[in-house]
């Protein structure tokens, strides 16, 4: 019996030969996506639909930290966390912090998470998204706003079943146009 | 030393990055919290993402727009019912315009100051944060409607909040729930003065130093006192819901409910040039009041 760790391997040449070679994407893309995230933010929902909100601006942040590291940085992070902040009436920083854990965090495993589709990134996505919340909550403790109730958390939970949505929709314009084979 | 081509070059490590903003971002948190430095950068950001806001907040106004051309039905309803309460507050109008005609001859007698009149602009709730929690909303008028930080948000029941945040064209309104907002009132019932100050949790109320011995009651109106001169007298702020008495502590625990209700209209009202507006340093500082009775202790040591 051939030693291996486990009997159904994971991850199979298959998995490293399909795997997508996107363009890299125009930087005029990312910019309209994360404007159209800040709208989709923006939409003034009540009550239940306001809490259960993902976070977009987050999550168009992560994709592109995952798939296109090249593309953004730390800085866009920075700004889109200042820009949040205006928005959500916060204290400016909070969520600049956030996003810039986010995107160091996506930066450093985008290459183990471009292993796995959409559906397996969800927890990854589930955690980094809990992460970017926690900070954004405790930083507002240690300025004297107070700990919000356990379910705000669960915009982080629709975030991350939003994440294939959005993976799919954010993938579609960067549809590789060669064959691998060919290049 | 020859530099690695482009594609390999990726700048400073991810970690050494998220040094420098993790620090720039607690130096700017620190800054914002404890100073005025960064409220004109605010406001830039404000003015920029206001066109976005105005874009998401259009299909909600259509839809809004459509309901009201589909329900005819419920239309003729409303019109009857707003006709018969034109009529009758009509009639209260009146009676308002002659005690206020006599009022003002009687405080001309008395050689009392002039209580100025109030203007009011209507303005549509733009945006309530993403979180539930915080304390504020965003309102669709701004500088250029005349609105500045320190006035006064009403809706037709009773108090909502206070402006903090003037944008061109918006504004933001620390609503009374906000745990350091706090609001001169009186109880209508027997004209107790106190202040109320928000829990800061539930859409709670809190009258905090109130003794054990005071005349309160369950159901007690609270209305403005117009002490300090930012809120004019007489606007329903809550009503006391809850009194509980604990022999451990000097002060009863006293709950309200705000009387009116942020989540049921879209319209409010700001109070534009409220009786004195060269009081809104104060209102800067909404702890001001529980500092307070602080330098009263102190003066009475000695």
């Amino acid at each position: 019996m051939p030693l291996s760790p486990t009997n159904k391997p994971k991850v199979t040449c298959h998995d490293y030969l399909g795997q997508e070679l996107p363009l890299p994407a125009k930087s005029s893309l990312v910019y309209l996506s994360l404007i159209a995230a800040i709208l989709l933010n923006l939409l003034p929902f009540e009550n239940m639909a306001a809490i259960l909100r993902p976070d977009f601006v987050a999550l168009a942040l992560l994709y592109w930290s995952i798939h296109q590291p090249q593309q953004t940085g730390m800085s866009i992070a920075f700004v889109m966390g200042l820009i949040m902040d205006v928005i959500d009436a916060s204290i400016m920083g909070q969520h600049a912090l956030a996003y810039c854990l986010l995107t160091f965090f996506a930066l450093i495993l985008h290459r183990r998470l471009r292993m796995f589709n959409a559906f397996r990134q969800i927890p990854a996505v589930l955690w980094m998204l809990f992460l970017a919340q926690i900070v954004v909550f405790l930083t507002g403790t240690l300025a004297g706003t107070y700990f919000p109730e356990w379910y705000v958390l669960l915009s982080s939970v629709t975030g991350a079943l939003f994440w294939p949505l959005i993976s799919i929709i954010l993938g579609k314009f960067l549809k590789q146009r060669t064959d691998p084979d060919e290049i | 030393m020859q530099t690695p081509p482009r594609f390999f070059r990726l700048g400073p490590s991810p970690l050494a990055k998220l040094f420098f903003f993790v620090l720039l971002s607690i130096f700017i948190m620190i800054a914002d919290h404890r100073s005025e430095l960064l409220s004109e950068v605010r406001r830039v950001i404000g003015t920029i993402i206001y066109p976005l806001q105005q874009l998401a907040h259009t299909p909600f106004q259509l839809r809004n727009r459509l309901e009201r051309y589909v329900s005819d039905f419920r239309l003729i309803k409303e019109i009857d019912f707003l006709r018969r309460e034109y009529l009758t507050s009509q009639y209260k109008f009146f009676q308002l315009k002659a005690l206020t005609a006599e009022n003002k001859q009687l405080r001309a007698l008395l050689g009392a100051a002039q209580q100025t009149e109030i203007e009011v602009v209507l303005a549509e709730i733009l945006h309530t944060p993403r979180d539930p929690f915080n304390r504020k909303i965003t309102l669709n008028k701004g500088n250029t409607s005349g609105v500045k930080e320190g006035q006064v948000v009403i809706d037709d029941l009773g108090v909502i909040g206070q402006v903090t945040q003037v944008y061109p064209w918006t504004s933001e309104v620390t609503l009374i729930t906000d745990k350091d907002h706090s609001v001169p009132v009186q109880i209508a019932r027997n004209a107790l003065r106190t202040v109320i100050s928000g829990a800061g949790r539930n859409n709670q109320l809190e009258l905090r130093f109130l003794s054990i011995n005071a005349d309160v009651r369950n159901g007690d109106l609270l209305i403005t006192s117009g002490i300090g001169g930012v809120y004019p007298a007489g606007l329903p702020v809550g009503r006391i819901t809850h009194i509980e008495y604990d022999r451990s502590r000097e002060f009863a625990r006293i709950i309200c409910a705000p009387v009116a209700g942020v989540d049921r209209h879209r319209q409010v009202l700001i109070l534009i040039a409220s009786p004195l507006t060269t009081f809104e340093e104060k209102t800067k500082h909404p702890d001001a009041h529980a500092t307070q009775p602080n330098q009263q202790t102190q003066s009475h040591v000695p």
